[in-house]
């Protein structure tokens, strides 16, 4: 608890961190507000189409080329962002540190193998697998999900083995060892507890990161179809992007305000969590 | 004849979200031309930032220098333009640092970073500054100096790198060379090659060293005169033989082991003071007593001493001095 | 308090040991003792130096294409559906015989691991396969489209690493000034910015509004330019795209290469190189510059891994005729073989642009090569 105040205190006197956290806080709101404030489909073809914003009071963020409303899209849209972004961070943080504690844990050919893989899915192009696994395996949300954590699990699998290789030398591991304690039960209760610091940091940063690639994937079209999202509405505007600019731009200022806020938590938690630590 | 530097009462603050802290309080000084002079004292002293200070090269922020002089060959150091304190760094003043792994850049050569220095200060060619670094190198004994001026500092042990780094403090001659504990990452054998091969180099180019140090063995040894520092502040300063035979400040008294002293081996409280070694803890900063700074520690206070924020003062015999309410008393109970 | 303070004289730390103060340790022992006599002859010790580990990392190269060939195998294996159709692509555009030669070309109705030796002795000769959309073999398609690419993304990463770092090197030396606050913010901004969305609104602005610069293609179609006058015309083509492609790498270049700088800033040599008379100016460009550039040199292979990625949306919303623009044509028409071969393709570009950072780091590195 007053570690935990401590940490607030740290982490308070950033200003850009509040302000990232203000912002990440306000898209949450948004995103459980949405069903409420715009209860019918958003799909549903409700307005004259191109309007504009603040044009009618009824549709304060204008309507798409279909008369479909804008500000719905939005903010349902903020649901299947922030759903993605974190099932897709949860996922890569538990494949990256199941890979990362086990290469860490036990040295040797198991580190060797696990880490020349790791090597190899690094140096494919993150986006265009992306691509082909939704391409091949058809769009859903779940397939996407897959998709991104395929992706960006292997930086956090690093930074759990080069925390593993040091926390594996301390005398609280050694004593483990000599009281005869499971490799797992070593690993899960006494090791990853304490190398979850650069975890959780690389945690938001990923979470900005992944709404950036839903973002793309459903701006070329690759999104889930039966779902809204930010970058599909991207996508759907361009084709009036000379007359309707407006409709491409807003849900970029969205997925801007996302990210930039998710950073910014990130960069605060780091400032927090490692005070005079260099960051890797 | 007037010293070659005279620091007048040198203040260093320290800005932090705490607040300002002087971490070099009214410190003075002087160095005379071809003398060694140490400032000694425990670490967080503010012997460093007096250092530092000399060259102007306390980090802003958080560091500035507040107030005092430093009359360096005739001119004040802290009213100089920054163009010609650039002149006096590596001209007139050399500087080496305590961790010669760390002070040299790892990707330039020896060499270069000695010829850097030259070419900065003299207008030189190229060749000329690469046969004037080997023979830097010849003069801090380096084996082998033309090709190890090709190789970079990993490749050098820590006692070849601290020499590397002497050598390139003196590139140009310089007046004074300040040594800020310039020995205590080495091992003991190698502490012992490089102070004795600045000895020589003082004697034999005519240079005055300011040796910064925790060390008072290194003191007697090397050093002709020592301001003792504490908290902050100068608290005696002497002769070294003066301040080794006769210390009057309690804090030097305590550091050279004088204790047991008068008054049997208890404290104000009867309690036995250890031998050697000073009871209690060095000030915090932001938690510095208004008066003495040592008087929570000393086996010596009066009542007095919490009042009075007491400063280096000459006594009697003009020679030494020493920042004591009760150094008169002190002096007189010497054997 | 006290400890804050010393920590802060000069930038260095009295108290810590040598091992945590880490990035500027050696790696390899010491060769030198006191006195020592000399064992290595630097002139005669660079070349292979050099070489040696370009040449391991080449063969380690080798074994990452060869891992991504199989990691296609697999993937093309795991699709739903029969292989062939899989290869055929979706729409149906190949004959029942055509199906049937290819089943029996790959060895289809053959064990999987049989299968899978006949799948790589073809990667080996660079037989990608066939597109059905395109009607063409693979292979050809891909080097055709590659100098499109190229031209964009070459640009986009110099453009990037070099403003990006001009933009990180000024922020590190005005810290907390309004010159600072400024490169930072923008770049925190430019850095959460989806590349696809600042393409629009560069079209918007600098094509619809102002008619300064074509909004999509590779040429003026019909103008049949020729000589200077085409160079010119595919450099205005350019422009819009390189920007869009460049502008959230520099933000990243910028906000890594300020870090870096202030790190090395509060570095002991620094100090040595003030103690010396340089000026400000010379110790930030040869001392810290220098030592600042090697994370920012790390993270290049890496940076041509993302941007190949971002190609894709940078050509699409474009309509540039690159690799990216194939990969979205091929995700389109579901065509797996041109979809694996650009990814092979591409991996291989990665992996060369790896090898040449790594000989970049040990030359920008002495300390490596004494490893």
């Amino acid at each position: 608890m007053r570690n935990a105040l401590a940490f607030w205190r740290r982490f308070s006197r950033n200003r850009a961190a509040l302000l990232g956290l203000f912002i990440v806080l306000a898209i949450i709101a948004v995103a459980v507000a949405a069903p409420f404030l715009y209860p019918d489909d958003p799909m549903g073809m409700v307005a004259q189409p191109f309007l504009w914003p603040l044009q009618d009071p009824e549709f304060p963020f204008g309507s798409d080329s279909l008369g479909r409303d804008l500000g719905a899209q939005i903010f349902h849209g903020a649901h299947v962002s922030l759903l993605i972004g974190a099932t897709a961070t949860i996922a890569s943080v538990l494949i990256g540190v199941t890979v990362g504690s086990l290469a860490g844990y036990y040295g040797g050919w198991v580190d060797e193998a696990l880490m020349r893989f790791t090597e190899v899915v690094q140096t494919i192009p993150p986006f265009i697998l992306t691509i082909i696994v939704v391409a091949i395996f058809h769009s859903t949300i779940g397939t996407i999900v897959v998709a991104i954590s395929i992706v960006s699990w292997p930086s956090v699998a690093r930074l759990v083995r080069a925390e593993f290789l040091t926390l594996r030398e301390r005398e609280f591991v050694q004593a483990g060892i000599v009281m005869g304690m499971s490799d797992f039960r070593l690993i899960v209760t006494q090791i990853l507890p304490n190398s979850m610091t650069p975890v959780i940091i690389a945690a938001s940063l990923m979470m900005a990161s992944s709404i950036l690639i839903e973002a793309g994937l459903s701006f070329l079209g690759l999104g889930d179809p039966n779902v809204v999202s930010w970058g599909a509405i991207i996508g759907a505007g361009r084709e009036a992007i000379r007359e309707a600019w407006y409709i491409s731009a807003l849900p970029g200022i969205a997925i801007i305000a996302a990210v930039l806020g998710l950073n910014l938590v990130g960069e605060g938690l780091n400032d927090a969590l490692n005070p005079r630590l260099r960051r890797r | 004849m007037a010293p070659l530097l005279d620091v007048r009462d040198l203040t260093t603050h320290f800005f932090t979200q705490k607040g300002a802290f002087a971490a070099v309080d009214k410190v003075s000084f002087s160095v005379n031309a071809g003398e060694t002079m140490a400032l000694v004292g425990e670490s967080g002293c503010g012997k460093s930032v007096t250092a530092a200070s000399i060259l102007r090269l306390v980090p802003d922020p958080p560091g500035r220098i507040t107030g005092g002089e430093i009359i360096f060959e005739g001119r004040d150091l802290l009213s100089l333009t920054m163009r010609e304190m650039r002149k006096v760094r590596g001209g007139r003043i050399g500087m080496i640092f305590q961790e010669p792994m760390t002070s040299l850049n790892p990707v330039f050569t020896i060499g270069d970073q000695i010829t850097e220095s030259l070419r900065e200060h003299r207008s030189i060619s190229r060749a000329d500054a690469e046969r004037r670094a080997i023979e830097l190198l010849d003069l801090v004994r380096i084996p082998d100096a033309r090709r190890q001026i090709h190789n970079y500092p990993h490749r050098l042990s820590g006692g070849m790198r601290q020499r590397a780094m002497i050598a390139m403090a003196l590139a140009c001659d310089p007046a004074l060379l300040i040594a800020d504990e310039p020995t205590t990452a080495l091992d003991v054998t190698t502490q012992a090659q490089i102070l004795e091969l600045l000895d020589e180099l003082k004697r034999s180019l005519g240079m005055a060293i300011l040796l910064i140090t925790h060390d008072l063995g290194v003191v007697a040894e090397y050093a002709q005169s020592v301001l003792v520092m504490y908290a902050g502040r100068g608290v005696e300063a002497a002769k070294v033989e003066d301040l080794f035979h006769s210390p009057i400040h309690p804090y030097t008294r305590g550091l050279l082991g004088a204790l047991p002293h008068p008054d049997d081996d208890v404290d104000s409280e009867g309690r036995p003071l250890p031998l050697n070694e000073i009871s209690g803890m060095v000030p915090a900063l932001d938690a510095m007593p208004a008066g003495c700074r040592f008087e929570p520690r000393c086996s010596y206070a009066v009542p007095a001493c919490k009042m009075t924020d007491v400063r280096l003062a000459p006594l009697a015999e003009g020679v030494r001095s020493a920042a004591c309410l009760r150094a008169a008393d002190i002096v007189q109970d010497q054997p | 308090m006290q400890k804050v303070v010393k920590r802060n004289i000069l930038g260095y730390k009295n108290n810590e040991s040598k091992s945590q103060r880490a990035p500027f340790h050696s790696t390899a022992g010491s060769l030198w003792t006191d006195g020592a006599q000399e064992r290595l002859d630097p002139q005669r010790f660079h070349v292979p130096a050099l070489i040696k580990p370009v040449l391991s990392r080449l063969w380690r190269s080798v074994a990452i294409v060869v891992a991504i060939a199989a990691l296609n195998f697999i993937i093309v294996h795991m699709a739903p559906g029969d292989v062939a159709d899989v290869m055929a692509g979706e729409s149906g555009a190949a004959s029942p015989e055509y199906l049937a030669d290819l089943k029996q070309r790959f060895g289809l109705d053959q064990p999987l691991i049989v299968q899978f030796f006949v799948y790589m002795g073809r990667m080996a000769q660079f037989d990608l396969g066939y597109s059905f959309r395109f009607g063409r073999p693979v292979a050809s398609l891909i080097f055709e489209r590659l100098p499109a690419t190229l031209i964009l993304a070459i640009p986009t990463l110099m453009l990037a690493f070099v403003m990006g770092s001009v933009l990180g090197v000024v922020a590190s030396r005005r810290v907390g000034t309004w010159r600072d606050a400024a490169i930072s913010v923008g770049a925190l901004v430019f850095y959460a910015t989806p590349l696809f969305w600042i393409g629009l609104m560069l079209i918007i602005l600098f094509g619809v509004k102002l008619g300064w610069l074509p909004t999509g293609g590779m040429q003026t179609i019909g103008a049949n330019y020729t000589g200077f006058a085409y160079v010119l015309d595919v450099g205005r083509h350019m422009i819009l795209p390189v920007v869009t492609l460049s502008l959230f790498y520099m933000a990243y270049y910028a906000r890594l290469m300020r870090a870096s700088m202030l790190e090395v800033f509060g570095q002991d040599f620094i100090a040595t190189a003030r103690s010396k008379g340089l000026s400000e100016g010379r110790v930030a460009y040869r001392h810290v510059l220098r030592n600042a550039l090697l994370p920012v040199v790390t993270v290049l292979g890496l940076q041509v891994a993302h941007l190949l990625g971002g190609t894709v949306l940078v050509e699409t919303v474009f309509g540039w005729p690159g690799l990216g623009r194939l990969a979205f044509d091929s995700v389109l028409s579901r065509d797996v073989n041109l979809l694996l071969g650009i990814l092979l393709m591409s991996s291989i570009l990665v992996v060369s642009t790896n090898i040449a950072v790594e000989a970049l780091y040990r030359w920008l590195d002495p300390r490596i090569g004494a490893a």
